[in-house]
């Protein structure tokens, strides 16, 4: 026997790897995801009891299905409205009956396709695929995402229990959509993993530069939906762009939690493991194509981190790439960039000119970045009076307490 | 499942009768209510007359009380409707983007509850 310690942890790891390819499997049986989620958890707890006695189950995986599934026919025979959930119980009894053996995990079939489709329907808002997603495929608690998105625990409860009910009753499939919108739904399933990533990864609030739980999860997820479905080029270029961006975790913060940014970086510091696997998976899907924006972004970060140090920047290749990405993705924010990569492969005065030209829609009026980019270029133009005037916009725009202390370092640097 | 199609417009906007784009626009919606018939998914689907024609009744106090005209000062207004037999929200979805009111007004789309007994 296990000493409870160990077995709490154990149990936390399965749950934690296996949820969500078993809520997705119990969703497909039941129907709702809320009566799946229950069942699953019904689930884990009568294993926590059990196992503490019989030790752990070959599988622990197989052992979860069996029990959610017996307590999702408990659950639908205590329904009152037995009678409509007929078929389903049917369905489970089959499926109980052909219960897997132990160590037949693998043959769980894999929905978790479906379940992405579903948390990332364009018919929630976009906090709340977020939240979902985080909780049905990641396996998240309800406190974990409310922490890392700041919220209460309460209000982030709330606003799953209210999202699970609108995709029962609104008809939110649970398939794989149609081929006519398959492309723009990846596309939003691929915005929900970006913005978990960038949310770990830049902290939009509070003190905590990087939260590490939701960059790895990111990329767990991207990993997933990668492998089932191989054929998107774009899946793979938003994986290779978060490992390439995580492999400068260690080096984009110092000693005192200060931000320290891409020039000076220590670059031994960056995750060598990380850059290998971003830059083979860019070489295998660059090939095809079939460009895109996370491709491209990809690509622009693969280019840094195979730079031996920022003085050896391959600028010109930064900016050829900035402009194969504004051709696709033409946004005053790629602007911008294109515009910081010509003000170091031209110059300053180059880049000035199309900042000017990004900013003048109004959309960038109250983003930080621009008036922290556009102050650095003016530096290296030889303007500081208006340098300095464009850091303190920047800092009256930050609420991040590090980025705040980095501009005014700039600031007394001038 | 079946889904009700609000088609919300501001009146005024959008091919006015009389116009040449009216013709297309009213063919749009012939088109198109063919489509959902042929493909089985019609239940039922009504235009309303205009919006000075509405009349609001309230009973409080168990006294009818009648008004002219709507309560809601919103630009636009409930002008028609379709009421689908659906797979899912994605068939709903797909057949309101197709609705010729679409392009100027918006479609709220609305499951229609199902009592069990």
């Amino acid at each position: 026997m296990l000493p409870p310690l160990t077995l709490q942890r154990t149990i936390d790891r399965t749950v934690r790897e296996e949820w969500g390819r078993i809520l997705a499997c119990l969703v497909r049986a039941v129907g709702d995801l809320q009566l799946a989620e229950d069942c699953l958890q019904d689930a884990v707890v009568s294993a926590m009891d059990h196992w503490q006695k019989t030790g752990l189950p070959k599988s622990p995986a197989a052992w979860l299905i069996t029990a959610a599934r017996r307590k999702a026919i408990d659950r639908l025979r205590r329904d009152r409205n037995f009678a409509s959930r007929q078929d389903e119980i049917s369905y489970l009894i089959e499926q109980d009956n052909q219960a897997l053996d132990d160590g037949e995990a693998e043959l769980i079939p894999d929905e978790r396709l479906e379940m992405i489709f579903t948390c990332c329907h364009p018919a929630l808002a976009e906090k709340t695929r977020i939240a979902l997603t985080l909780r049905t495929l990641g396996g998240l608690t309800t406190e974990e995402i409310a922490h890392a998105f700041l919220d209460r625990p309460d209000a982030m409860a709330q606003r799953l229990v209210r999202a699970k009910k609108k995709i029962s009753l609104a008809g939110i499939p649970y398939k794989i959509p149609d081929s006519t919108v398959l492309p723009e739904r990846i596309s939003s399933v691929l915005s929900v993993i970006y913005l978990i990533f960038n949310e770990g990864y830049s902290a939009s609030s509070g003190d905590v530069l990087t939260r590490t739980d939701l960059i790895e999860e990111a990329i767990r997820l991207a990993r997933i939906v990668n492998r089932l479905i191989p054929d998107d080029t774009e899946i793979s270029g938003l994986l290779a762009l978060m490992l390439l961006h995580d492999a400068r975790r260690f080096a984009r913060t110092g000693k005192l939690g200060e931000l320290v940014p891409l020039e000076t970086q220590n670059r031994r510091r960056w995750d060598r493991a990380k850059i290998a696997e971003g830059v083979r998976i860019l070489e295998t899907v660059l090939p095809r194509r079939r460009l895109g924006p996370y491709q491209l972004q990809a690509a622009i970060s693969a280019v840094h981190a195979q730079s031996p140090s920022w003085q050896e920047t391959d600028w010109p290749q930064i900016e050829a790439l900035y402009n194969l990405l504004y051709a696709s993705q033409p946004s005053p924010v790629v602007r911008m960039n294109q515009a910081v990569a010509v003000s170091y492969a031209r110059s300053p005065e180059a880049a000035l000119a199309m900042l000017d030209e990004a900013a003048a829609g109004g959309v960038l009026d109250a983003y930080q970045p621009y008036f922290a980019a556009r102050a650095d270029v003016l530096v290296r133009a030889g303007r500081t009076q208006d340098a300095r005037k464009s850091f303190n916009t920047a800092i009256k725009l930050s609420d991040n307490s590090q980025e705040k202390a980095f501009l005014h370092d700039k600031i007394a640097h001038l | 499942m079946q889904f009700m199609l609000l088609i919300y417009s501001a009146e005024g906007t959008g091919p006015q009768p009389g116009s040449d784009e009216f013709g297309a626009f009213m063919k749009g919606y012939v088109d198109f209510t063919e489509t959902v018939k042929k493909d089985g998914k019609m239940v039922a689907g009504d235009a309303l007359q205009p919006i000075a024609t509405a009349t609001t009744v309230s009973v409080r106090g168990g006294k009818s009380e009648i008004m002219d005209g709507p309560f809601a000062e919103t630009k636009e207004q409930l002008g028609g409707y379709y009421l689908l037999d659906c797979e899912d929200l994605d068939e709903a979805v797909k057949y309101a983007a197709m609705i010729p009111s679409a392009e100027h007004g918006r479609i709220e789309v609305r499951p229609v509850m199902v009592w069990d007994n």
